[in-house]
């Protein structure tokens, strides 16, 4: 009656997890299950190692139930209580103490061995990055011993293939949690400390990152990208991160940085080159070169940016961006200019 | 005093066995009406009141889960805007946590631990009852605040800085501050009762090695609790201060910290979960006893297990805390602990599995809670053990497969032996039986629901959907799974009604359950259904660990207490030799008077420092009518020393 | 006794509902008519009060504190000590201390430096400055009022601040405070 139902359900929830590890293993760029760099790869190896270890365990153990229940059932009364049963439960129970201690003492060797190796990465020509977690963005500075040659951006990390990269982080209000699923662990952000980690990439491509752990109205909507790209890309990157973007050269784009000078952006952001200097807000001086605005909510098109300027609060709603109420014509013209910042 | 004549030679006599109950009943009744509720001690009064409350806590916690999953079901869903959402997540987090799990336990201990020693009350019973008014209070003020907007939004584990006096403005953590407080209080009450009790009450005879394993249990959850829930108390009375008077507990450019809130929080917080899981560990035992048919099998080894489950619960909190900048070597030390600690938790499973395979099994909806729970915690064990690991738990802290894990431990190991366990002792509460139909249908509603529900959010964790989240975007491709969760949670639901609609329906029957309908083998099922007022008419003698089935004909019991006072029998701590008799307090309205005294000393102060300084008169006078002498105290003679 | 008892949490709930209120939609208009001096020709005309919209919201206040620090108006007010500018904590209020008087010396700016920020500060950020600003004399509320903040303690908390009795001294003064 009870005894087939159990198996039935052990069974089923195994195919389940199967199903969705075939289904969901592909292209997935926020995700534990499609590592692109040498820690994410032990990490997930680790989790493969967990998992099929646990699997086991869990059918043997729940195999156990289901075969005691369906062997006492049949008896027509309870077993009699005499030394050999004991013995004999005893021996059976000390094993599989004895088999769980094995088991969890190899979980425990593995876990270990893991974390050596993620924390020793070669050090030598690391990149080094400083994070700041803000309520509800990422500031990013690409740190160099020669401050002409230092990057300031938000919300989205250069990286090249195969170089170990240090980030930096501290947080500028509350805890925040840097976490790159397809590249490493995450790390929390905490003020008043300074936290360091590891990640590299070997393998081409864009990866989103989240914050972790939550940190107000907007917790939910505070992502990151992760651009990892060959050498010259990187490098060609960041000549352009370098670059102070040029004045305006057609009027529209005039006319929008004139409104952007005169309206309420100048209070917050920053555009290399002009009167704008506030470190508030994310720094928009390459605007136009990122994936996406809003730290990862919206993707960087006219659009988009029209509709975030004119009422932040309706994606975002707790942000700390004000609705700019602009005439349409003001508008088009801010859009033209921030388009013009690659 | 009463005017019949009070039997010279106390010795049990048949004869006598009516009046005796007459003069029992007398004694030990409660008083009518609405002043009696206020001013009852009886421990089977305020276990049931604790029972009660916590399921309506579970009841509005299910709905706020309700509200989260309907926001989260779709992807970019306007249902709960972030702050509203951030306010529910949080209630749902601090009722389930505190005012449901901890407080149900509790009731469940306070109610039948005195019954299995076979005594008739906790060994304070007013100060029990000021323990449950603490807690009713403590509840009122949290959903008070939830109601006039003002509920506390920075989660049940509400770090700071984000709930500290810069990034929460208002009084909303603040009310969740001192709702710990009260449950804090609360819970150290009924935690001194359970220990006392259990150590100085036993039925003769009930040596420390015949003690049944639930009141084990509870009694190693009680002194988890002794040590754990101060520590929260001590970390939200920081953050009070913080917030209304200016100290900087955790401001760190004034010599704070803030991860400091985290480590006496997680050193509470760690300990919670297990002083919610222990209690469900004994209720397991009970349960395997009673229909397999036999004892447990491997007695000491369970006990020694539910005592190192306790121990080493205190030595994990760091694993809350691996993303935080601990140095490896330190947090390495909790890995090995959090995985440690799964052994005592599998020697049980194995010890019962031993227990099942010589028994001979009974299906009613008790079992299948227990074969219920045998399946879902294993699930959740073994991913804890997985999160144990700190590289591992990197990748999966603070993502839904955190979530998946802590419900499968909490609900699989924490609220499926409580719902066996409610229907194994509500006849013995009632006197009605449950229906068995409903019951089955309960179980396996909520068995598929929690499955559901739970185990896609393994995956969702792995494809990097943290926690905490009012919304996600559609490109992400959780939209499916978390759907299939929130199909999960009606299911889930279907099976609470299932429950809610067995309970209301049998609690019309006739009450004819009987004293004894599982033929169970402790101490309770030795009175009628429900017990009355003086629970036990003679004390019984435990000669065993199962005694109701090793003396199946009559159970040997020892006279000699009184009639006409309130009388309990002391018993020596470790083989529960007979040492003396002590009589309980009569009911009074003094803890009620105290427990509103302390009310106004805590919700006062979340406005005003001055209401320290009220509160702490008015419960000063509240104490002091307490231990006032009363009449009864002055009128009692010292017994006739003719103890046996 | 009972319709005590339900006047009281009615109130509660009043006040409690306008105190934890998140606005984030929010563009409350900027007040009209502000009068600089209570002089007047022939027969005293009242003034009408134009309440603040956020004289009661703590999520308001403590935006406007973060506002305050992020614009650096602590640049010249400190943190309500004053330096160049003059100082916000005290009983002194050069232009009125009421809402719409602190509403429009932060829009139009005031001579001898004072900026004008109509241009740059949406009606709600500026409303918010001025619950905030109110707030750093302890005019408001206690309960809505913030605390201290994470940072160096340079001041009592605005809830821990005595409240000022505000003087309004219409003649500007040309020499430093």
């Amino acid at each position: 009656m009870k005894s087939s139902g159990k198996r039935w359900q052990g069974d089923l929830v195994a195919a389940i997890q199967v199903l969705m590890l075939l289904a969901t293993a592909c292209s997935r760029y926020q995700s534990v299950q499609n590592p692109a760099g040498p820690q994410a790869q032990r990490l997930y190896s680790l989790w493969i190692f967990l998992l099929i270890v646990a699997t086991l365990v869990f059918v043997a153990v729940i195999s156990a139930a289901f075969l005691a229940v369906r062997r006492a059932s049949r008896r027509p009364q309870p077993l009699r209580q005499d030394e050999a049963t004991h013995r004999g439960l005893t021996r059976i129970v000390a094993a599989a103490t004895g088999m769980t201690v094995v088991i969890l003492f190899s979980f425990f060797i593995y876990s270990l061995t893991t974390g050596r190796a993620l924390a020793s990465l070669p050090a030598k020509s690391a990149l080094t990055i400083h994070v700041t977690g803000v309520q509800w963005w990422w500031d990013v500075e690409y740190v160099d011993t020669v401050p002409s040659r230092r990057v300031v951006t938000a919300n989205e990390i250069h990286v090249p293939v195969g170089v170990p990269v240090q980030i930096i982080a501290t947080a500028h209000d509350v805890i925040h949690s840097f976490w790159v699923p397809n590249l490493h662990g995450k790390k929390d952000l905490i003020p008043g400390h300074t936290t360091a980690t590891w990640f590299q990439a070997d393998t081409a491509g864009l990866y989103r990152g989240q914050c972790a752990e939550f940190c107000g109205h907007q917790h939910a909507n505070m992502a990151l990208w992760v651009v990892a790209e060959p050498r010259e890309a990187y490098e060609k990157w960041y000549a352009g991160q370098l670059q102070t973007p040029p004045p305006p050269s057609d009027s529209l784009a005039r006319a929008g940085q004139d409104v952007f000078l005169s309206k309420s952006c100048v209070m917050c952001h920053n555009i290399g080159g002009t009167l704008a200097g506030s470190h508030v807000g994310p720094d928009l001086t390459h605007l136009a070169s990122r994936r996406s605005i809003a730290a990862g909510t919206l993707a960087n098109t006219r659009e988009n940016l029209q509709a975030w300027i004119q009422d932040p609060q309706s994606i975002k709603p707790g942000s700390r961006m004000p609705a700019t109420s602009l005439r349409p014509a003001d508008l088009k013209a801010l859009v033209a200019y921030l388009e013009r910042l690659k | 005093m009463t005017g019949a004549a009070l039997p010279r030679d106390l010795r049990y006599a048949d004869a006598d066995s009516d009046q005796n109950r007459g003069l029992l009943n007398r004694t030990w009744r409660e008083p009518p009406g609405f002043w009696g509720w206020l001013t009852s001690v009886s421990h089977a009064s305020i276990g049931k009141r604790y029972i009660v409350t916590a399921f309506v806590f579970l009841l509005l916690g299910g709905l706020e889960a309700g509200m989260m999953r309907l926001q989260l079901g779709r992807p970019e869903n306007s249902i709960l805007g972030p702050d509203r959402y951030n306010q529910i997540f949080t209630m749902h987090g601090t009722t389930m946590m505190f005012l449901f799990a901890v407080p149900v336990m509790l009731g469940m201990g306070l109610y039948f631990v005195p019954l299995m020693l076979g005594t008739r009350n906790v060994a304070f019973p007013r100060l029990n009852a000021l323990g449950y008014y603490t807690y009713l209070i403590g509840g009122c003020l949290l959903y008070a605040g939830f109601l006039v907007n003002s509920g506390p939004d920075a989660g049940w584990f509400n770090y700071v800085p984000l709930a500290g006096p810069e990034f929460s403005p208002g009084k909303r953590v603040d009310i969740w501050a001192q709702t710990i407080t009260f449950t804090e209080i609360s819970g150290l009450i009924a935690a001194a009762q359970i220990i006392v009790t259990t150590f100085k009450q036993r039925a003769p005879g009930m040596s420390l090695n015949r003690i049944p394993l639930f009141v084990w249990s509870m009694l190693v959850m009680a002194m988890m609790v002794i040590f754990a829930l101060p520590a929260v108390a001590v970390d939200s009375g920081f953050l009070a201060m913080d917030r209304l008077i200016d100290t900087h507990f955790f401001n760190p450019a004034e010599g704070g910290d803030a991860l400091l809130w985290q480590h006496i929080f997680w050193f509470f917080g760690h300990p919670e979960v297990y002083i919610i899981f222990v209690p469900a560990l004994g209720m397991v035992s009970s349960l395997v006893e009673t229909f397999t048919r036999r004892p447990v099998f491997g007695y000491p080894v369970m006990v020694l297990s539910l005592i190192a489950t306790g121990f080493i619960s205190f030595g994990l909190w760091v694993h809350h805390m691996f993303a935080t900048p601990i140095p490896q070597l330190g947090q390495s030390f909790f890995t090995a602990a959090s995985t440690l600690i799964a052994i005592p938790s599998g020697v049980q499973i194995f010890c019962w599995i031993a227990t099942i395979w010589s028994g001979k099994p009974r299906f009613a909806t008790p079992f299948l809670f227990v074969l219920g729970f045998i399946f879902l915690f294993m699930i959740g064990g073994l991913t804890g053990v997985m999160v144990a690991s700190v590289p591992f738990d990197l990748q999966v802290h603070d993502t839904y497969f955190v979530v998946a894990h802590l419900h499968y431990v909490l609900i699989g190991g924490g609220v499926f032996p409580l719902f066996g366990a409610f229907y194994y002792w509500f006849p013995k509460v009632t006197g009605r039986m449950l229906s068995e139909r409903l019951g089955k249908l309960h179980f396996w509603l909520m068995f598929v629901g929690v499955n559901l529900t739970f185990f896609p959010m393994h995956q969702l964790g792995l494809e990097g959907m943290p926690r905490r989240v009012y919304t996600y975007l559609a490109d992400m491709g959780w939209g499916p799974l978390n759907l299939v969760a929130t199909l999960g949670a009606v299911v889930t639901v279907l099976g609470i009604i299932a429950l809610l609609v067995n309970v209301v329906t049998s609690i019309r029957k006739v009450p004819d359950a009987g004293d004894d309908p599982w033929a169970g083998s402790t101490l309770e099922w030795a009175t009628s259904s429900p017990p009355p007022a003086f629970v036990f008419e003679n004390i019984p003698i435990a000669d065993s660990r199962t005694p109701l089935w090793t003396s199946m004909q009559e159970l040997q019991v020892v006279s000699g207490l009184r009639y006409d006072i309130r009388e309990v029998l002391i018993t020596s701590t470790l083989d529960a030799i007979p040492d003396s008799r002590h009589s309980e307090p009569l009911p009074s309205i003094w803890p009620f008077l105290t427990a509103l005294a302390i009310g106004v000393l805590f919700i006062v102060s979340i406005f005003n420092p001055l209401g320290t300084l009220i509160g702490t008169a008015l419960a000063a006078v509240g104490f002091l009518g307490w231990g006032l002498p009363t009449q009864q105290d002055l009128d009692e003679e010292p017994p006739v020393p003719e103890t046996r | 006794m009972r319709r005590i008892i339900l006047a009281a949490l009615i109130l509660l709930t009043v006040v409690a509902c306008e105190r934890e209120a998140r606005r984030f939609h929010e563009d409350p208009p900027p007040p009209g008519g502000v009068t600089l001096s209570p002089l007047q020709p022939g027969p005293t005309v009242a003034v009408s009060r134009t309440n603040g919209p956020y004289e009661y919201n703590a999520y308001a206040q403590s935006e406007g504190k973060v506002l305050f620090n992020q614009f650096n108006c602590s640049g010249c007010h400190a943190h309500g000590g004053g330096g160049m500018g003059p100082p916000l904590m005290d009983d002194e209020w050069i232009y009125g201390s009421e809402p719409q008087n602190i509403f429009a010396t932060i829009a139009e700016g005031r001579p001898n430096g004072m900026p004008s920020f109509r241009e740059r500060l949406s009606n709600d950020q500026i409303w918010r400055l001025v619950a905030y600003v109110r707030s750093m004399s302890g005019l408001l509320s206690k309960d809505s009022e913030p605390t201290r903040d994470d940072d160096m303690s340079y001041r009592p908390s605005e809830q821990r601040t005595p409240k000022a009795k505000p003087k309004t001294s219409f003649v500007p003064s040309t020499s430093e405070h």
